[in-house]
């Protein structure tokens, strides 16, 4: 390679950065009322930081949209709220709490009771309170096969359901947004990023994430293999005992269904290289996937993240 | 570390989904949980050996009938570089997704079964990456454990192919003996070809130039959204977001603004808080000018020395992803970088016989996965160039007019 070359190349990291960018300032351009789905996660915060980058000096064009369980980690809502009041952005937040107490939804009973695929409705109802006509999200398609068909601007009808075998093609860099009134899109700038580089990113800019990420002590039980955190709500069998351990969350969603792992990690370095030597995806902790091989496909089809 | 992107192409047979598999899980890419996944569905579906298709079949649809219904992206690393492989299946709609999987490719992998030879398949997967102007070619001999790793085959295997590929706009193409199923030549050299000098598979997409993909002579930059920031610090700032699509662009060097011809001074280059001396493809950046001029999305920034042309009458190299064939009189809205106008079909030139690369003087109308050559004409100006020369300023997308799908992509000749 000579200098010249290597003078006008990106690395990785910039060229995945590039693209998003790019994903962002078209949804600002092509619709009316985007916004960025916001868990809390460290997906989402990589979006909001690409967003602010993507619009400087200007303030990001959407507001941010937290679809909260009610069973959220209290450091994932302590993180959100610093994050909204420090970029002035607008938060709605869509309740699934509310969509019990209203009667919209019924709860799950049981042990494995989870309110993660009653998210879908209160999502729903948000988009169409909100008249939302593009929701991003920061799926990636290295998370679960049936995301890795899924297109950069992903339709939705207007029952908001996804149609995998009859998608757009989506060619080079241009984004076919147009849609008829009452449907909208999904967009998902991160669709090319791995976990990997989520991680490098994060390190790279200096990013801040919620404490959840590093080591910590927890008071957790063991189901099915799977470390959960403790928590009021959360239902235990007898043989299930609360016990204390160092763990951190690899990932992290709703308290019921967000699996945590036993580590020592305590800076961004120690993650990465914790991430380097796992043999475990991050969804192989995620109860919500396990539950059958179409889990995640039939989700999305219904309008899930 | 470098990112490169390429695409497989094959069929049910070709070991297509061995390879990957192969590149994946000799490199480390395959995790416990996906392979236990695999292992669970291969024994209830009665598969003596892994079905390493499994992995990559994302649907349920795909998983029941045992077929690929649409492109897959799927990624891995080497410590040298990052990898994006977008699969496409070889079935019916084989042209349509083939099509959309090259179009953001660096390399393709083009395989063929060394019992075979170069076949039909072989002729229409290598004209779809050349006419995409994917960079490079990777040809894999595979199955040379079927030939008693018999360097004659690959040989003459190499000699057909290079006889097809002069009629082909391919700058760089590779020859590598392989077998997926064994592993020789994936990832690790084998020792049962030694009459084979090069490097393996892997050693290749890890050692092509990509650095050169991009244009980096013709400075073009798509207007794609303008910065207005409402705040008191910023109230005089106008920025002008997009991504370089060519060229190198430099601090206080004079440019030309399209449509109006306006040439101004490119005054800073800003990316985020940072101000940066240079932009090159493919950089998401925000251009500020010196004088305050009426631009908008869809307009763009080049160099006075050197517009791309400018017009209405264009004639594309058009692949056709509907069900609803197009014909001439067709009205469809048409975009390109980041403007959108209304086009109508002047004219099927001729069309391709993807199988021989005939042209064929049918020109009633062009079907699903069909490809012709197609004259359009705009109801604005565009600013484009070839897609020969730019593969973003060279490219446009047809879109239906009552569905807003996007049924035609066209590659400007």
């Amino acid at each position: 390679m000579t200098d010249l070359q290597r003078k006008y190349n990106l690395n990785h990291l910039r060229e995945l950065e590039s693209e998003s960018m790019f994903i962002m300032r078209e949804v600002a351009a092509q619709f009316e009322r985007p916004a960025l789905l916001f868990s809390g996660g460290k997906d989402s915060i990589v979006m909001v930081h690409l967003a602010k980058k993507a619009f400087w000096p200007a303030k990001i064009p959407f507001p941010l949209m937290h679809i909260d369980t009610g069973h959220n980690f209290i450091e994932t809502m302590i993180f959100r709220d610093e994050l909204v009041e420090k970029l002035g952005v607008q938060l709605i937040v869509g309740s699934v709490q509310e969509a019990i107490d209203t009667g919209r939804v019924v709860e799950e009973t049981g042990f494995e009771a989870s309110r993660n695929l009653l998210q879908t409705v209160t999502l729903l109802d948000a988009i169409a309170r909100h008249k939302i006509d593009c929701a991003l999200g920061g799926g990636r398609r290295d998370e679960e096969k049936a995301r890795a068909k899924e297109r950069f601007f992903s339709h939705r009808d207007e029952f908001g359901q996804w149609d995998p075998k009859n998608q757009r093609p989506e060619l080079w860099n241009i984004f076919n947004g147009k849609k008829r009134v009452g449907e909208h899109f999904r967009v998902f700038p991160l669709s090319n990023w791995t976990e990997m580089d989520i991680w490098q990113y994060i390190y790279l800019e200096n990013i801040d994430i919620p404490s959840l990420y590093f080591t910590h002590e927890r008071q957790v039980f063991v189901r099915d293999g799977v470390i959960l955190a403790d928590a009021p709500f959360m239902k235990k069998r007898d043989a299930e005992k609360v016990t204390t351990m160092r763990i951190r969350c690899r990932t992290i969603g709703d308290i019921s269904c967000t699996g945590l792992s036993r580590s020592e990690a305590s800076t961004l370095e120690d993650i990465i290289r914790e991430i380097a030597a796992l043999r475990v995806t991050e969804r192989g902790s995620r109860a919500d996937d396990l539950r059958s091989e179409s889990a995640m496909e039939d989700r999305k089809k219904e309008g899930y993240f | 570390m470098e990112l490169l992107r390429f695409t497989t192409a094959g069929s049910v047979d070709d070991g297509k989904s061995t390879l990957i598999g192969r590149l994946l899980y000799d490199s480390k890419s395959i995790f416990e949980d996906q392979l236990e996944a695999v292992k669970r569905a291969s024994i209830r579906k009665g598969n003596e050996v892994i079905n390493l298709a499994l992995l990559t079949d994302g649907l349920r649809a795909e998983r029941e009938q045992g077929i690929t219904i649409d492109v897959a992206y799927r990624y891995f690393a080497t410590p040298k570089r990052k990898f994006i492989i977008a699969d496409t299946p070889g079935h019916v709609q084989y042209t349509r997704n083939m099509v959309t999987g090259a179009s953001t490719a660096n390399a393709a992998i083009i395989l063929i079964d060394a019992r075979n030879g170069v076949t039909e398949q072989t002729y229409r997967h290598s004209y779809i990456a050349s006419l995409l102007q994917i960079p490079h070619l990777i040809v894999c001999v595979n199955k040379m454990d079927l030939v008693n790793y018999s360097e004659e085959v690959y040989e003459r295997i190499k000699a057909d192919f290079s006889a097809f590929a002069a009629k082909l706009a391919v700058m760089d193409i590779r020859f590598v003996p392989i077998s997926a199923l064994i592993g020789d030549n994936v990832v690790v050299k084998t020792d049962k070809m030694p009459w084979y000098g090069g490097g393996t598979l892997r050693y290749i997409l890890e050692n092509i130039h990509v650095a050169g993909d991009h244009n980096r002579i013709d400075p073009r930059f798509p207007v794609q959204y303008v910065i207005r920031p409402i705040s008191d610090k910023y109230h005089d700032y106008r920025g002008y977001a997009g991504r370089v699509a060519g060229g190198v662009f430099r601090r206080n060097e004079k440019v030309m603004v399209l449509p109006s011809g306006f040439i101004t001074t490119l005054e800073s280059i800003d990316m985020d808080e940072q101000v940066i001396d240079e932009a090159f493809p493919p950089m998401s950046v925000t251009f500020r000018l010196s004088d305050d001029l009426d631009i908008s999305r869809g307009d763009m920034i080049v160099r006075e020395n050197n517009v791309p042309e400018i017009g209405q009458d264009i004639e594309v190299m058009m692949c056709w992803m509907s069900e609803k064939p197009m014909a001439a009189g067709n009205k469809y809205y048409l975009r390109h970088t980041t403007t959108e106008v209304r086009a109508m079909i002047k004219e099927i030139i001729y069309k391709v016989d993807v199988n021989t690369l005939e042209r064929v003087p049918d020109g009633q109308e062009l079907r699903m996965n069909e490809i012709a050559r197609v004259q359009l004409r705009t109801t604005k100006p565009l600013f484009f160039d070839s897609y020969r020369r730019n593969r973003t300023t060279g490219s446009l997308i047809l879109i239906d007019e009552g569905t807003f799908n996007t049924v035609g992509v066209g590659m400007i000749v």
